[in-house]
């Protein structure tokens, strides 16, 4: 029997996704919670599990196709080795279960349904063209091949057109590539473009001497690591730091809401991560509960998740401070922009060995340089000069954060 | 204590009926509800079955009085209306009866009387023998449809009458009028043109069934007028006065212009039919609907509120008999935890007029609409070597594929029996098959079916015998 394979809640905000790609083709056998496909959504990628195991028996929404919640995506044909489900239905007569679907036996999972032979017009086409049609797979019932699937496989087949002769000054369209924008691209696009159209941003600098935590970090790093299955990095440091001065500074920590200001008396730091699909700010909820080797333990899920595109949506949604690291790729300085409804995003950089005066000589120290991107709307320069000079107080002299001054 | 049933449906039409069947197949424990008696809904009471009975008869008389002669056979035909009315009214009894029957085989519980919903698993049935509460975790609403009415114009079911009184008028009118030239009025005013009524048919559209595709609708009305049947398409009936003997009715055309005036015995209301949710108790248990009054779901058929169905005419989608039943196993299945579906594209739709209309998938003008290219092939009825030998060569199959993939998109047919035919197009759309592959099945010959080959042929130009 055929499970339906639906697009699942992707929690509240997001009813739309797009098709990124199938992971499995019409005809391949799939185990249950086996991923099948990959949706793309305004945040984040969700895979789309087999609601059983069996035979991917068709697929009802192509590779860029915008689907809703509860679109069925397709069918899975539940494995042969299954019960024969009119003995399954006589067993569970008593109660109807509700519209979802069944368990999957645990079988062995079958290697495939039994297929249908080709119709006509295939065998037809297989014969002239002298093409295998059994490594296609098939579009049409039970994996059955159509006379679309064998034109396809045909036009795929061919050797590609003599290659024209390098054309000395092709056209610029001719060397220039087009691609739909992703749908996380889009969001990015707009949700910056956005940021800078409603809110008055402006960003203001400092620079940190590193040499303290880095001597912390060092001394303490195996210690640390041993007792915490964790690296002890700079963002948990960061993390505190910011802490500290969003207490001290609320209008950082808040946003405005039509003709109100919220201040938030939560810390919910945003952290932006890399991916190859482009830039995801999970959030470190109520930060300030943790320690540093539990914000350093989130942050360390947080990326490695980003990377294998495994977060969940709802780790992605709010926020209250963002922290971007642009260091990682070497930049020195950069005006990060707003996270609206944010009000305030620290830029972290490259830390780099420079001389500086430290009394009446000239040393050299790790120095990186700060910017804080500040909502100038409801932060006043004053303020966020100090609260960055309070994260750079905190990192000089991390023992600040001990004492909480 | 309340009766408990794991589903009751509350409607036994081809909607309701199919569907507590199914239940009872599927091992649920089932109840189904029908203000009528006799079971069977619209489609068996006052519906298909009767009007097939009557377009069968009255077109084995036109047989007889045209056909017999060019057969060699001589014979005076007449007929007795009460005797044909009969032999309808004994189709259907059998027919319901063998609704019973079913519900006997599959264990279940017919109720008569008008069900409403009392509140979530709950439904409250108003039966001669007084209400009866019924607890259950499910309820299918397949209430189907009624008569749409016309402004200005009260169904009486004697001498103005919807298909309902036009399926027993006592005797045969001299002149009738049909408002609204859609499949219902085409089949009812051809039963009784063929009895002998001067038959005219006012449409408000500037074509006849709406829906089918143009170049099939078009040799339809063409064919139909050859019959003796009169149209007067784009316009509008705007009034209507009760004379000695008959009726006076105004009208003009659909886009204003001048009045005119026709003269009925009989007038036979045919512009449509609506969902009948009446008395339902649907706005007290919060199940939405849409503009049009039809109860809405999701692509499950389970309404915004859980454990609430429906199916057939009461939701939207083609009002037909087989789409209701189709949405009936579907239901089912997805009350019983699996996974019903219906593919709507596939659905076949048949006038049972002479010669018949069926059709199957998208029309022309859809798919020009949609922007797909396609590639048509056609052959007609007077190439069909069996249409020849049975005098019947009226009419043409064609049939649209996907131009780039060949899939067969759609197909159309006028003729003789093509109702019976248009099964075999249903299932190659279903199944997804090309052109080609009808044209490379064997057909029998000499069989009418084999026009549908040679169409499916046409489309990539071999068609063999044009």
């Amino acid at each position: 029997m055929s499970i339906e394979i639906k697009v699942p809640a992707m929690g509240e905000s997001v009813t739309e996704a797009t098709i990124a790609r199938w992971l499995k083709k019409e005809g391949d056998s799939v185990n249950r919670d086996e991923p099948l496909v990959e949706l793309e959504t305004d945040k984040v990628s969700v895979e789309v599990p087999s609601p059983a195991a069996g035979v991917l028996e068709h697929i009802s929404v192509q590779q860029g196709g915008t689907v809703g919640v509860g679109t069925v995506l397709g069918a899975v044909a539940e494995g042969a080795a299954a019960k024969a489900p009119s003995q399954q239905s006589k067993t569970q007569s008593a109660k109807p279960v509700k519209a979802e679907a069944p368990k999957a036996e645990p079988k062995p999972a079958p290697a495939s349904a039994p297929v249908p032979p080709p119709p006509p017009s295939v065998r037809r086409i297989a014969e002239e063209a002298k093409l295998d049609v059994s490594a296609i797979a098939g579009s049409g019932k039970r994996g059955q091949l159509t006379k679309a699937d064998a034109l396809a496989a045909l036009e795929a087949a061919k050797p590609p057109a003599a290659a024209a002769p390098a054309q000395p000054r092709a056209g610029r369209a001719e060397r220039e590539e087009r691609v739909a924008m992703s749908r996380l691209r889009k969001t990015i696009a707009l949700r910056l473009k956005e940021s800078q159209e409603i809110a008055a941003q402006l960003t203001t600098f400092n620079e940190v001497d590193m040499s303290k935590v880095m001597a912390l970090r060092s001394t303490y790093k195996d210690g640390f690591e041993k007792k915490h299955g964790v690296k002890l990095g700079f963002m948990g440091f960061f993390v505190k730091a910011c802490i500290a001065a969003l207490k001290e500074i609320p209008a950082v920590n808040a946003e405005i809401d039509g003709d109100d200001i919220v201040y938030k008396n939560y810390y919910d730091i945003g952290v932006a991560v890399s991916t190859d699909r482009g830039l995801v700010v999970p959030v470190v909820r109520d930060a300030e509960s943790l320690s540093l080797a539990e914000a350093e333990k989130a942050i360390a899920d947080f990326a490695t998740r980003a990377r294998d595109n495994k977060l969940k949506l709802e780790e992605l949604l709010g926020g209250t401070f963002t922290i971007t690291n642009g260091g990682v790729f070497g930049s020195l300085m950069s005006t990060p922009i707003l996270n609206l409804p944010q009000s305030g995003i620290l830029g972290m950089h490259k830390i780099q060995n420079r001389p500086v005066a430290i009394g009446d000589k000239i040393e050299i120290r790790p120095m990186m340089y700060l910017a804080l991107s500040y909502d100038h709307r409801l932060v006043d320069g004053r303020e966020a000069v100090t609260f960055l000079v309070r994260v750079k107080e905190n990192l000089e002299d991390p023992q600040r954060l001990l004492l909480d001054l | 204590m309340a009766e408990n049933f794991d589903v009751v449906v509350i409607g036994g039409g081809p909607g309701g009926y199919n569907c507590a069947i199914r239940c009872g197949q599927l091992g649920l424990t089932v109840a189904c509800i029908d203000k009528r008696g006799p079971f069977g809904g619209t489609c068996l009471n006052i519906g298909c079955i009767p009007s097939k009975a009557l377009l069968h008869a009255s077109d084995l008389l036109e047989v007889a009085r045209y056909d017999f002669p060019r057969f060699g056979i001589t014979a005076t035909p007449s007929f007795d209306l009460k005797a044909m009315m009969a032999q309808k009214d004994k189709v259907v009894g059998e027919l319901t009866k063998g609704v019973e029957f079913l519900f006997k085989k599959n264990k279940v519980t017919p109720i008569v009387g008008e069900g409403k919903i009392a509140g979530p698993g709950r439904v409250s049935v108003k039966t001669k023998d007084g209400a009866r509460e019924i607890a259950c975790k499910h309820i299918v609403i397949a209430t189907g449809s009624d008569v749409a009415p016309l402004a200005g114009v009260s169904i009486d079911e004697k001498t103005i009458v919807s298909s309902t009184g036009a399926l027993s008028l006592p005797a045969v009118p001299k002149r009738m009028l049909v408002v609204g030239a859609g499949v219902i009025g085409l089949e009812l005013g051809s039963v009784w043109r063929r009895l002998g009524s001067e038959v005219q048919i006012v449409e408000f559209l500037d074509r006849i069934v709406p829906g089918v595709d143009a170049e099939v609708a078009k040799q339809f009305q063409r064919l139909l007028e050859r019959q003796g049947m009169k149209f007067k398409l784009a316009s509008k009936v705007v009034g209507l006065e009760k004379k000695a003997d008959g009726y006076t009715i105004a009208v003009e055309p659909a886009q204003g212009g001048a009045r005119e005036t026709l003269e009925a015995d009989v007038i036979m209301v045919c512009v449509g039919r609506r969902p009948f949710t009446e008395n339902l108790g649907l706005d007290e248990a919060g199940v939405k609907r849409d503009a049009r009054g039809r109860v809405m779901t999701d692509a499950h058929l389970q309404t915004n509120v859980p454990g609430i169905w429906a199916i057939g005419d009461v939701r939207e989608g083609a009002m037909l008999a087989h789409k209701a039943e189709d949405e009936a196993v579907a239901c089912a299945e997805n009350i019983a935890g699996r996974a019903g579906h219906v593919n709507y594209d596939a659905i076949p739709s048949v006038i049972y007029t002479y010669p018949e209309v069926a059709t199957v998938g998208k029309t022309e003008e859809e798919l020009k609409a949609a922007g797909i290219a396609y590639k048509v092939g056609k052959f007609p009825f007077t190439a069909n070597p069996r249409a020849k030998t049975i005098l019947s060569t009226e009419g043409f199959v064609k049939v649209i594929a996907d131009a780039a993939t060949d899939r067969v998109l759609g197909v159309h047919m006028i003729g003789p029996d093509v109702g019976n035919m248009i099964g075999e197009a249903s299932l190659a759309i279903e199944f997804s098959a090309s052109a080609e592959d009808i044209a490379r099945t064997s057909h029998a010959h000499p069989t009418l079916t084999e026009a549908i080959r040679q169409a499916a042929m046409a489309v990539d130009g071999w068609a063999m015998q044009m």
